[in-house]
């Protein structure tokens, strides 16, 4: 498995490569270095001085890819491109486009952002999977039907809708959270109640439609008819024998987002003034901060990477007949 | 699994349990700090710069105007706007030198005039707020000023250098900061402007870069650049309180860059401090962290969740203004009078991103103060079968005030002037602008797009900037029939229908080529709401059978075509820096012009006649004599129509009974200090407004429990039948 391992890492390092290039070529057709100093500098009063002097201390003076002025292999070091992205391969995010060192603001949001994403996974897993059961159990009945019906709906619903008209519920009529904002340590929790809850409730239509599909999937199969055949009760053949077996993609889906829950949500965090790097990425982009946009590309890159080798080697623990090599 | 639920069960009861303890429930701040006087705010946006050699943007000075004390001041409560002195122990003396450097009469003509000097003498006794970078030990030596790599290493917020200390402010501080505002390294807004007035200024950047070049070159290891051993020509350290600044020519509109922040004492040690390698790459600096004299100091500076400003211990005092506007008496703003400043101990600004939230807990209690939003103007504000404006009844029933004021911003619509078509000095170009001026009915823009907050442009001053006329003088016969003056009617469509067949255009068709007219409009908006515009925009065109094609690109393409001059029309604004009208003509001023010179005369306009006046009334003091120049240069603006003019803004904000001494001052930044809370007042309030309903919960578990019980009856019924 340990080759196995190595080789996909080895992959991703053009993966890698690639998305540092493709993120590099839409950024700068979007913005231009002198676009990055006006939008830092101001709006008022610049200067075509100002705008150079902004791009010479940060290194947005040389070409983006190509520096013709020079020879041999200054040619490619010597441009924007290689001097910002060689560093990323090492986790040196470097300092945002006002000076803020990025490694450690990302070190700080990505707290917040777990906060969230941790109860939301958690709480959401238990909540589908046993309404997805419980609608295995009832299946062709009124029950099942009306709940397809729900989830259905609810999976229709855009995610804006439940924050504002959770917001609005909860918050402004019910007075019974905060209706935005964050604090530390246990203040949070007032905070991350709401959301939270809002998260959940946005996950259930599509969660349990996919959790029930397992479900049944895995209650037609012949070794199901077997422990009905030897009078196990369906709790029994649900909880014991179903959800155990229907567990591996479930597992595999889990896994597969779990380094992907430091990225955080944009919308939630931005409604709940939650943060997290979510708004910090957002933030980047409206502020045309390269250095960040670059680094949490890069990073959700690697996260996502990292979630589907994650995922393979989940394969193997939850189904033995699985090998990699 | 039974076990897991009621895990679940417990940490949720142990959420809410935690959540609801005490007060009320929704409430996001700690209950320990109902009783304080505290406010509180919000802000959406990061400010980017907290040092005053950079901040410019209304983000940053609504936290530094109240750290930072410049020299100046705007009084709180007089109109029109007077300067008053602040850092400065009286206002400065002026005197007028010729070109021999002797002083001549105040009264001499401005070209006799070679040098002004300005004699600040500052405050004594006022000291900074304390800090790590001007702490000392007990041989006197500066705790923090050589750092080693570990302590570097250790530290990530200002607080991890627990010592502090404070100094006495100098007339040499302030010095540092003009050095400070010259060096070309710190990228200062209004350098370009001060390296035009300041003796030296210009000669002392280039000087320091030079050689601040040559000691990095030489591999210095740390980025400070002692700025005290270099000298500029035009500012003189006279003593410890006092200090020249000589300016070139006259220039009166100094006085108001003194009461900006950039004219703010900054002493050395807080370059020194932050300068020290590695501290910026651990966040710390000046950026982030300042170091000012003013009433307040930045507290916690976590712009990603709530920045707080708290009483600056060694403030050195200032009273609650004892005169003010005939009216302010009978609107209480004269109570605190005397009283000494801050009258609010703490400031806690939390990052409120979306207008939803905000709004609402404005609503509850939980902010003191807001703006309006499009979203919730009809929830606020309510016109009267008169027309006039007021609170709807919910607003009033909460004791909520309603402040107005008509602010120094212009929106307006600009032509090129090196366009050929809607361009040049010719008379079809001339009369074609006039029509489309008529056209363009921004009143009624006002009323769909801003729900009526705004005022139609008769030029480009907007009222209370000297200059600007009311009644039926302050008029545009270009565009407006006069009336009454009270109400000027805009003319009707059909005089410009009129003004276009003489321009070569009868119904929007080009005489020339026999085609119908096509103009172009550049834009950046998008969206829905930016949709409607546009489409309001081509029905005013249509009014005139002209073709209007849009032209939307993002903001970085906009200002790319205004720079290259590329752009046909366009709409901009322009938000005053200071209370003169030079301030708003110099947008068209010709050697200010965007293509040619890189200025702030986008619509690139050159009249010789209004630059010569330009020239002439940029420097002179408020009198007859300028407001009879101002006449003649709107007179000519208004005939040459390079702008629409647009419309100003009127600022709308709201109140909570309990936040005191609130009278909008649009040139002042630094009124934190004169507010008043009553958090008696603030606590009933809110314990009113947000008791916890939690019947609804008890509903949603009853329809629970409805809904499961037939589902635990079929499911007993499948287990026995399973069972069989």
């Amino acid at each position: 498995m340990m080759a196995y391992i190595i080789r996909r890492i080895l992959y991703a390092i053009p993966i890698l490569l690639g998305v540092n290039i493709l993120t590099f070529m839409l950024f700068f057709v979007v913005n231009s270095p002198d676009d990055m100093a006006r939008m830092n500098l101001g709006m008022k009063r610049v200067t075509p001085e100002a705008v150079e002097n902004w791009k010479q201390e940060r290194g947005y003076h040389l070409p983006l890819l190509y520096n013709s002025g020079r020879e041999g292999a200054a040619s490619i070091t010597e441009t924007i491109f290689f001097q910002k992205s060689v560093k990323l391969f090492k986790f040196d995010f470097g300092s945002s486009d006002n000076g803020r060192d990025i490694g450690y603001d990302i070190s700080q949001r990505m707290w917040p952002s777990l906060a969230i994403a941790i109860p939301v996974l958690l709480v959401g897993l238990l909540v589908n999977i046993t309404y997805a059961l419980l609608i295995a159990f009832f299946r062709a009945t009124y029950i099942d039907f009306w709940s397809v019906v729900l989830c259905v709906v609810m999976m229709s619903i855009s995610g804006l809708f439940y924050i504002i008209g959770g917001q609005y519920l909860v918050s402004k009529l019910l007075h019974l959270v905060p209706i935005s904002g964050y604090d530390t340590g246990l203040e949070a929790i007032k905070f991350l109640v709401l959301p939270t809850i809002i998260g959940v409730i946005g996950g259930i239509g599509s969660g349990t439609r996919w959790y029930r599909t397992l479900f049944l999937e895995e209650i037609n199969k012949e070794y199901v008819r077997t422990a009905r055949a030897k009078g196990l009760s369906e709790t029994l053949v649900l909880f014991r024998h179903v959800l155990r077996n229907a567990l591996i993609p479930i597992l595999t889906g889990v896994v597969v987002v779990l380094p992907l829950l430091f990225m955080g949500s944009l919308i939630t965090e931005s409604f709940f003034g939650i943060p997290g790097l979510g708004s910090y990425t957002i933030d980047a982009i409206n502020s045309q901060d390269f250095a960040i946009v670059r680094s949490m590309v890069f990073l959700g890159s690697v996260l996502y990477i990292l979630g589907l080798i994650l995922t393979d080697i989940s394969y193997t623990v939850v189904d033995p007949r699985v090998r990699l090599t | 699994m039974a076990g897991l639920y009621k895990k679940a069960l417990i940490i949720l009861t142990a959420f809410l349990v935690s959540a609801c303890t005490g007060g009320s429930w929704n409430n996001p701040y700690p209950d320990g700090d109902a009783s304080q006087s505290i406010l509180y705010s919000a802000f959406s946006e990061r400010p980017k710069h907290l040092d005053p050699v950079r901040a410019y943007s209304s983000n940053e000075y609504s936290f530094i105007a109240q750290i930072y004390e410049p020299l100046l001041q705007y009084h709180f409560l007089d109109r029109p706007y007077r300067l008053e002195p602040l850092a400065a122990a009286r206002m400065p003396q002026v005197y007028y030198l010729n070109a021999a450097g002797e002083r001549i009469a105040e009264q001499a003509e401005p070209g006799e005039i070679a040098y002004s000097d300005y004699w600040i003498d500052i405050k004594p006794g006022m000291r900074y707020q304390p800090h790590p970078a001007l702490a000392r030990d007990e041989q006197g030596e500066f705790s923090y000023h050589s750092l080693t790599s570990q302590q570097i290493d250790a530290a990530n917020v200002l607080t991890d250098f627990p010592v502090t200390g404070t100094r006495e402010v100098t007339a040499a501080d302030f010095y540092h900061q003009i050095k400070r505002l010259a060096f070309p390294r710190l990228n200062s807004p209004i350098a370009g402007v001060m390296g035009d007035y300041i003796v030296g200024f210009s000669e002392f950047g280039k000087r320091v870069a030079e050689q601040y070049k040559t000691q990095q070159q030489e591999g210095a290891e740390s980025s400070y650049f002692d700025l005290r051993q270099h000298e500029m020509e035009g500012v003189e350290v006279i003593d410890r309180y006092r200090l020249r600044i000589r300016l070139k020519g006259k220039y009166p509109q100094f006085l108001y860059w003194l009461a900006m922040p950039f004219f703010s004492p900054m002493p050395w040690e807080a370059d020194a401090f932050y300068s020290q390698p590695g501290l910026e790459k651990r966040n710390i600096s000046l950026n982030w962290y300042p170091l000012g004299s003013g009433p307040y100091m930045l507290e916690e500076n976590n712009p990603n969740l709530r920045m707080i400003l708290a009483e600056n211990p060694n403030f050195h005092g200032e009273s609650y203004p004892t005169t003010g506007e005939p009216d302010d008496e009978r609107r209480g703003l004269l109570q605190s009078s005397g009283e000494p400043l801050p009258l609010i101990k703490r400031a806690i600004y939390s990052l409120e991103k979306e207008s939803i939230p905000y709004w609402s807990k404005f609503l509850q209690g939980y902010y003191d103060t807001s703006g309006i939003s499009s979203d919730s103007f009809d929830q606020a504000i309510q016109f009267s079968s008169q027309g006039e404006i007021g609170l709807t009844d919910e607003m009033a029933q909460k004791g909520i005030t309603l402040h107005t004021a008509v602010t120094t911003s212009i929106f307006y619509f600009g032509f090129n002037m090196l366009d050929s078509t809607v361009g040049g000095s010719t008379e079809s170009s001339r009369l074609l602008r006039q029509a489309i001026s008529i056209a363009l009915d921004f009143e009624e823009y006002i009323s769909i797009f801003s729900n009526g907050r705004g005022v139609a442009a008769q030029g480009p001053l907007p009222p209370g900037i000297f200059g600007s006329r009311s009644g039926a003088e302050g008029v545009n016969g270009y565009v407006y029939d006069p009336g009454d003056g009270s109400q000027p009617q805009r003319k009707p469509i059909e005089a410009a229908k009129a003004l276009m067949r003489q321009a070569g255009y009868p119904d929007g068709r080009d005489l020339k080529t026999n085609k119908p007219l096509i103009l172009y409009y550049d834009t950046t908006a998008t969206g829905p709401d930016g949709k409607a515009r546009l489409n309001w925009m081509r029905k005013q065109f249509a009014k005139l059978g002209v073709q209007l094609v849009i032209r939307s690109s993002d903001y970085n393409r906009f200002q790319d075509k205004m720079r290259e001059g590329t752009g046909q029309m366009y709409m901009w604004g322009w938000n005053a820096d200071y209370p003169d009208p030079e301030n708003f003509l110099f947008l068209l001023y010709g050697p200010n012009g965007k293509v040619e010179h890189a200025g702030e005369n986008s619509s690139n306009y050159r009249n010789e006649e209004f630059d010569r006046l330009f020239v002439q009334m940029k420097n002179m003091e408020n009198s007859d004599e300028r407001l009879a120049i101002i006449d003649r240069m709107l007179e000519i603006l208004r005939h040459d129509a390079p702008w629409a003019w647009g419309y100003f803004p009127k600022a709308y904000s709201l109140s909570h009974a309990w936040y005191g001494n609130v009278k909008p001052n649009l040139m002042a930044n630094n009124t934190l200090k004169y507010k008043s809370i009553d958090p008696q007042l603030r606590e009933t309030q809110r314990e009113l407004w947000n008791p916890p309903v939690v019947w609804p919960l008890g509903l949603v578990a009853a329809v629970l429990l409805v809904t499961v019980v037939p589902a635990i009856r079929m499911y007993r019924q499948r287990e026995r039948s399973a069972a069989r």
